[in-house]
């Protein structure tokens, strides 16, 4: 299989160029904490309700999301080297292996974020850890999915930076709300199977986003 | 679009418009042009010939915008561009227009313009689809690039409306009816329980503004090759 092998070595190359500077990671690192110590900051000595905290755990997931997943496109453009690998490679290899670097980056980001949640914000109590865990596993491919393809759309276009959160979110949101309910039967004590909905909206939500994203991306990258 | 067909489409919208807030409303409908009485809808119930068939509207422009996308992606015309474009300009209208009227109903039946129920989340994220489509536009200058990427941002963004249509409305309570908690109708498209020539009336309004885009929409095409003409003879010389 060509196209697993060479998927395999664009991730590899991502994972490489990005430990060779860290700059994503550790600039991911302080925006998560800034983020979470302006939560803590702001809560002070009032005790907000579960709903509230719930959803502010995924904006912080979704915005650091934004800032970290679009650099994988963005980088290609800025260092030039976007044409190289067009040459060398084939647009499906260079999608997938992507994707799944991007699912790494944000899956390692949310857990991250999850557990200081968990332990810096004592009011934020999660009962059933299964549905949360899933919920983090899940919520991050759908990110991952979505953030791909709209990375590749805005490192052609002129005004990088804020275009991002801009297109992203609509098409996000109902995966947002999905997590943050998932997240509020979680923190309610609920049994695994009351979240069977949630999960089957994120898996095919995540389904549909990586197929329609395979066949489009051909044009985007191609362009 | 031909003459006859734009002075039939102008006579039968004033028919509605006249039928829908003309028409008395009774306890006991007796003659053809009385529409029963409802409590709780009222005379508000008059707003589902205007409110619903405009929101069908947003979606076929929508869908149009998205399916024209499709076309140029794959001939590279950028007269199929144009037509997605003119087609998501005027979506963007009609949505607006639905969510007032929505907004003007919710007010006066459910006691507040807004409150998030699962039908408001989703016009309001077509809204900020169609605003992120026209900011993504403004965002690149190239002419293809800028057809291409607006495409398939329409077509990813396409994919996610069955989320907002079909499964939002059943995991959110909701006001509409047709939302989770809803007894009389379970489901997308609802059980029509209108008085049968009420039904006529909304129906008939269904296709006039169906028409009534099909209008505009040719002429916002015709206004945008025009544009794209002048564009041209002036970048020329």
């Amino acid at each position: 299989m060509m196209i697993i092998s060479t998927s395999y070595h664009i991730f590899v190359k991502e994972f490489v160029s990005e430990f060779r500077t860290r700059y994503a990671l550790n600039a991911l690192l302080m925006f998560v904490v800034t983020t979470l110590s302006i939560i803590l900051f702001s809560i002070g000595q009032e005790s907000p309700s579960i709903d509230v905290l719930s959803g502010t755990l995924w904006i912080v997931i979704f915005f650091s999301a934004m800032s970290g997943l679009s650099r994988t496109f963005v980088a290609e453009e800025e260092r030039g080297t976007s044409l190289t690998l067009r040459l060398l490679v084939n647009a499906s290899s260079v999608y997938i292996g992507k994707l799944v670097y991007n699912f790494a980056l944000i899956l390692v980001l949310s857990v991250i974020i999850a557990v200081s949640y968990v332990l810096f914000i004592t009011e934020f109590t999660v009962k059933t850890f299964e549905i949360f865990w899933l919920t983090i596993l899940l919520g991050s491919a759908g990110l991952a999915s979505a953030s791909t393809i709209l990375a590749a759309i805005i490192a052609k276009a002129n005004t990088k930076g804020t275009l991002f959160p801009v297109l992203a979110f609509p098409i996000l949101l109902p995966l947002l709300l999905t997590c943050i309910n998932a997240t509020k039967l979680a923190t309610e004590g609920a049994f695994l199977v009351e979240a069977v909905k949630e999960f089957q909206i994120l898996i095919s939500f995540t389904v549909v986003m990586i197929a329609t994203s395979f066949l489009v991306f051909d044009f985007v990258w191609k362009d | 679009m031909k003459t006859w067909l734009k002075i039939a489409v102008s006579v039968w919208l004033t028919g509605i418009i006249i039928a829908g807030i003309a028409f008395p409303m009774v306890k006991v409908p007796q003659t053809w042009y009385e529409f029963p009485f409802i409590p709780g809808l009222e005379e508000k119930a008059r707003n589902i010939i205007f409110h619903v068939p405009i929101s069908w509207a947003t979606v076929v422009a929508f869908a149009m915008s998205m399916i024209y996308g499709i076309i140029y992606l794959r001939k590279k015309d950028i007269d199929y561009d144009l037509r997605s474009v003119s087609s998501a300009s005027l979506g963007l209208l009609l949505c607006i227009l639905a969510t007032v009227t929505g907004a003007i109903w919710a007010k006066f039946n459910w006691g507040s313009f807004w409150n998030w129920d699962p039908r408001q989340t989703s016009i309001f994220i077509l809204l900020l689809i169609y605003g992120a489509y026209f900011v993504l536009r403004s965002a690149i200058d190239e002419e293809e690039r800028r057809a291409t990427l607006s495409s398939v941002y329409s077509i990813i963004a396409g994919v996610t409306v069955p989320f907002f249509i079909f499964v939002m409305p059943r995991i959110m309570s909701g006001l509409h009816p047709g939302s989770l908690g809803d007894e009389q109708g379970k489901g997308p498209v609802l059980e029509f329980k209108m008085a049968p020539n009420m039904l006529m009336v909304f129906f008939a309004s269904l296709i006039g503004f169906t028409v009534l885009y099909f209008w505009m929409y040719s002429l916002k095409v015709r206004q945008m090759r025009i544009e794209r003409h002048v564009q041209q003879i002036t970048e020329t010389h």
